[in-house]
């Protein structure tokens, strides 16, 4: 049984481990080929044009922009909810709200992309606040992921700040602090270290989220300057590539792994960030 | 501070005797009636349809320490969270019956809760610091309800002072509170309540998670803010209430025979001499010789 168990923790390291080695070898074919500065720094991406350039920035700016949007939806409606579910619901209303919460987590991203391009894009954006957008749009896809990544900020948020022990809200009002009050200047910066790992959950999943991106966002990679452009974010290009015909082990196969390495790496870039945040701004309890 | 070293000595020398406080409290003039502060009128409070407490009426003296006693269950920390509309967070509380606070029904239409709370600052049970700096923990209150203060530095300085702290943390005001010991914390508290300048403290048992030499402390403490502040204490230790209280009111539990709910009832109120020395209810005797609770 030990065995068994001691067997299930280490192969998910192993995977991890594996899915690294696996991006490993074709990106540094890749690399072989093509610099890492031209990379990094081109603004051209055309890896199956017959002159093929390989400037990955239009494809980082698409997924720049489609988080940074996602975030400016997520973060204050998520942490908003998660203030009122954890410090002024009644636990009844909380009891059926917080569950719903978490079904909207479980609506697959597919649906979410079909809502952006059916109904977001064109009756929200274009009709009710007439902005000018085309059919796929930076700015509808993110958006929509923003509301995707609500549940995830809240129901983690609300979590951590539910797990505040009482007896600091207490202190809080006894000496003549109001509820909002001792929600923000205690609740909040007590669950600091929960609510940070909420969000930077939130932008994991807003880099890393493909299917609404690949739907809505548009397949054209150019440099995103403004949200109403299209554009293709990292994973909409390797979705779609994955798609294609490219074939195995050359030059534009390996684009795909070298932009999910440069992916991997920004996630966990992301995620050292926060690590260093939340140590510096943690108030134990 | 220089008075609280000899404070602390006149502490040591009375150690835990009652009968050495009774002394004390014969140089202490303390008159027939309080000069009430708070005023408890056939006060009730109900948790939904539980009654916890029944019928009270208490007077709560200026600059006098007032010491709830009785078993557990007797309703004595109910009664005091009464007192600052604290039961105001609980789900379903409700209290009938008057609480006066100089005069004025606390629980009147128009009082703010948030103002009585203010005014009449809590202590509890387990030290509860904020996760934040000491000096961020004082400054707290005063920041929150909009204090004019001239120099927020000196403000902390005068709490901590007031709550014999001052000496121990002056050099580390920028720590976080968590790195202080049970006996200080609950000090750091008590100067967290200062720095609002309530004139009444309430406190829930404060040291019942504290080592004898920080109750010893805090007990001292209390002694020197009651001039400044008007003071009640639920107690369980009886030997406290004796050494520190003015006025002490004995509760006790009456258990409905069909329902087993138990309702707390006010049995004896008086000078804490006459309550240890010289009871007038039988209850009360059983209770403080040991006989019963």
């Amino acid at each position: 049984m030990r065995l068994l168990l001691r067997l299930a923790a280490w192969l998910s390291i192993l995977i991890t481990v594996g899915i690294v080695i696996s991006l490993l070898s074709p990106a540094l074919q890749f690399f072989a080929e093509v610099s890492v500065v031209e990379f990094l720094t081109g603004t051209r991406w055309a890896p199956q044009f017959a002159d093929p350039t390989f400037g990955v920035l239009p494809l980082v700016t698409a997924t720049a922009w489609t988080t940074a949007i996602a975030l400016a939806v997520a973060v204050p409606f998520g942490l908003g909810a998660a203030v009122y579910l954890a410090e002024y619901a009644r636990p009844r209303a909380r009891k059926i709200l917080k569950p719903i919460l978490e079904l909207l987590a479980g609506v697959p991203t597919v649906v979410f992309g079909f809502f952006a391009l059916s109904f977001v894009a064109p009756t929200v954006l274009r009709e009710w606040l007439s902005v000018e957008v085309g059919t796929f749009s930076i700015l509808a896809a993110g958006l929509v992921m923003g509301v995707m990544i609500i549940p995830t900020v809240a129901s983690l948020s609300e979590d951590a700040m539910s797990a505040v022990p009482s007896a600091l809200r207490q202190g809080s009002a006894a000496l003549g602090a109001n509820r909002m009050q001792t929600s923000l200047r205690v609740v909040f910066p007590a669950a600091l270290s929960g609510i940070v790992a909420a969000v930077v959950l939130g932008i994991s999943r807003a880099i890393g989220e493909t299917m609404i991106v690949a739907i809505a966002a548009g397949a054209r990679p150019q440099m995103v300057t403004d949200p109403t452009m299209e554009g293709a974010t990292m994973t909409g290009f390797i979705a779609r590539m994955a798609l294609g015909d490219a074939r195995v082990g050359s030059l534009e196969y390996n684009t795909l792994f070298a932009v999910g390495l440069l992916l991997f790496v920004l996630t966990l870039v992301v995620n050292a960030i926060s690590i260093q945040l939340v140590r510096r701004f943690r108030q134990e309890y | 501070m220089t008075t609280t070293d000899s404070s602390t000595k006149a502490t040591m020398a009375t150690t835990s005797q009652i009968s050495v406080r009774a002394a004390q409290s014969d140089y202490r003039e303390i008159p027939a009636e309080p000069d009430p502060v708070l005023q408890c009128e056939d006060v009730d409070v109900y948790y939904g349809s539980f009654q916890a407490v029944r019928n009270v009426s208490l007077a709560f003296g200026h600059n006098e320490i007032t010491a709830l006693i009785g078993p557990s269950g007797c309703g004595k920390s109910t009664i005091l969270r009464s007192l600052n509309r604290m039961n105001d967070l609980v789900e379903g509380a409700r209290v009938t019956g008057s609480v006066r606070y100089w005069g004025q029904d606390m629980y009147g239409a128009g009082v703010d809760p948030i103002e009585v709370r203010r005014r009449i600052g809590m202590v509890f049970q387990k030290p509860n610091p904020f996760p934040k700096s000491i000096y961020d923990n004082i400054a707290y209150g005063p920041r929150v309800t909009g204090m004019k203060v001239d120099s927020m530095d000196d403000h902390v300085e005068q709490a901590l002072t007031r709550a014999a702290l001052w000496d121990e943390v002056k050099d580390k005001l920028k720590q976080s509170a968590y790195g202080l010991s049970g006996g200080q914390q609950q000090r750091l508290c008590i100067a967290r309540t200062i720095a609002v300048e309530p004139d009444v403290i309430l406190m829930d048992e404060p040291c019942a998670s504290l080592d004898p030499i920080a109750t010893m402390r805090i007990e001292t403490l209390m002694t020197e803010l009651r001039d400044l502040y008007t003071i009640v204490i639920v107690t369980h230790n009886m030997q406290q209430a004796a050494r520190v209280a003015d006025r002490t009111a004995f509760f006790t539990a009456a258990v409905d025979e069909t329902t087993g709910d138990r309702t707390g009832e006010l049995v004896e109120f008086d000078r804490t001499a006459k309550i240890f020395e010289n009871p007038a209810d039988q209850r009360t005797e059983d209770y403080i010789t040991g006989r019963f609770g």
